[in-house]
């Protein structure tokens, strides 16, 4: 059926009115406050790492794992996207959110093989972050390279 | 002489809903409509291997279920209009391979069951059917994987989101025998008017189901108050709102008698759902348990079902395209 533009615009106003919205407000707390747990877990496992002893690279590389481990197994056992209904941004932009999104969809398209379901869905979710992040990195590297040396 | 009024509606002499069935999931067993629903499983894989597998099944057992109650065999259907939410209308299709039916496989979205009971009852009155098969079905966990994230992804869904129904509801239209009948079909246009957020589903249908109704109305020249229900199909609680304003600028007024079967089938606050229910299996079930008892009992009298359904195909929607949408008005009438 046809309709106009103008009816479009009104219609779409009507239905900015009446959508009701997320409250921002109650999920920004809960994002900081659950991202913040997050990062201070990270910080305490890297201090306990730093009195056990290992090296500085050693123990960054020992947090991520630990982190990036939890957040699979959560993910694995249902519970981490219960997190993240309550938690929102404050679970899926720490390192842990990257591993959820790369099991859970492993999990999911598993029922179509290894190769075309888990193998070429696993990125479905985090291949965008990947490529712009190693595009960001390159274009903050360049310069960094020519305007710093 | 055509059988038809105004611009788009069709109408029948003798088109009878001689049986219903309903499956569903565990969501929809607890739900108000829970307890009219024929057969509802734990299992969100109903026993299979896959939640495509289930929603096949759920296909298939409510389509035989509702010959066996219509107590007839198999042979005795001479068409099947059915669908599904599944790439390819791949429930129906697969589903139908256990069954000895002539298939046309329909794709209407949400509003599937509409298409099919409209389709149907097109064949029978235009007499090339005895008997058809009119089943409609969908999965919430094989619709959340087709359109949308991974279940286990840490995602919040905004308010205005819909719950897809899981099961699959099918009736037997026939020529003979009792049931309540389906007196008119008014088809619906395709009707998009601009909204492309896909979480907000009831917006883009509500449009779709105002011009269906408002067809229906100037065709058939009844009072809103000629129905005891008018109830779309899955349009929650931001698109029954919409539809009220858009139904109100028509001139037409529903008091206590508009529904949508997605607010019925969900308790929106215990069972977490939002907006309400949505899928082909939305209306379908709907219909199939509840609103075909109340109509077989006389506890609705006379009925509109308005199954609604958003068209969005993902490609054109990732390259910038709105929802087009569609709605059917289907008029049912009590026997007694």
């Amino acid at each position: 059926m046809k309709t106009t533009e103008q009816e479009k615009e009104e219609y779409l106003k009507k239905v900015d009115k009446i959508t009701p919205n997320s409250p921002i407000i109650k999920n920004c707390i809960w994002a900081f406050c659950s991202g913040g747990l997050i990062c201070t877990a990270g910080e305490g496992l890297f201090k306990i790492f730093e009195s056990l002893g290992f090296s500085e690279d050693n123990r960054a590389l020992l947090v991520n794992i630990i982190l990036i481990g939890t957040s699979a197994i959560l993910t694995g056992l249902g519970l981490y996207s219960k997190l993240g209904k309550r938690c929102g941004a404050g679970t899926i932009i720490p390192i842990t959110g990257f591993a959820n999104s790369m099991v859970s969809p492993s999990i999911e398209f598993k029922k179509e093989g290894f190769v075309l379901g888990l193998g070429a869905k696993m990125f479905s979710v985090a291949g965008p972050v990947i490529v712009y992040g190693l595009l960001t990195s390159i274009i903050v590297g360049a310069i960094h390279y020519f305007l710093m040396g | 002489m055509l059988k038809k009024k105004g611009r788009s509606t069709a109408v029948f002499d003798n088109v009878n809903v001689i049986s219903s069935a309903s499956f569903g999931g565990k969501k929809e067993s607890e739900g108000p409509l829970g307890k009219y629903i024929d057969f509802t499983t734990e299992d969100a894989m109903y026993g299979e291997k896959s939640w495509e597998k289930a929603e096949i099944k759920f296909f298939r057992e409510a389509s035989k279920l509702a010959i066996t109650k219509a107590d007839i065999s198999q042979s005795d259907v001479d068409y099947a209009f059915a669908g599904d939410l599944l790439n390819q209308c791949g429930a129906s299709a697969y589903g139908m391979r256990d069954l000895d039916i002539p298939f046309f496989g329909i794709y209407g979205a949400c509003s599937t069951f509409g298409e099919s009971l409209s389709l149907g009852a097109m064949a029978i009155d235009g007499k090339f059917a005895e008997n058809v098969l009119c089943t409609a079905g969908s999965h919430f966990c094989a619709a959340e994987k087709q359109f949308r994230f991974p279940l286990e992804l840490g995602t919040q869904r905004p308010p205005s989101a819909t719950w897809t129904v899981t099961g699959a509801g099918s009736c037997i239209l026939s020529s003979n025998g009792n049931g309540p009948r389906i007196t008119e079909v008014t088809t619906g246009k395709v009707v998009d008017m601009g909204v492309k957020d896909a979480a907000n589903m009831g917006a883009a249908m509500a449009p779709a189901a105002a011009e269906a109704i408002y067809s229906h109305f100037l065709d058939t020249g009844r009072k809103t108050n000629y129905y005891d229900c008018v109830a779309t199909g899955d349009l929650g609680e931001v698109g029954r709102e919409l539809l009220k304003h858009l139904l109100a600028e028509k001139g037409l007024y529903f008091e206590n008698n508009l529904t949508d079967c997605g607010i019925e089938m969900f308790d929106k606050e215990s069972q977490d759902t939002h907006c309400g229910g949505s899928g082909c299996a939305c209306s379908a079930v709907a219909f199939c348990a509840y609103f075909y008892k109340m109509l077989c009992e006389g506890k609705i009298k006379k009925m509109l079902l308005i199954p609604t359904g958003a068209l969005m195909n993902t490609t054109a929607s990732q390259q910038g395209e709105s929802i087009p949408s569609i709605a059917h008005a289907i008029a049912f009438e009590a026997r007694c």
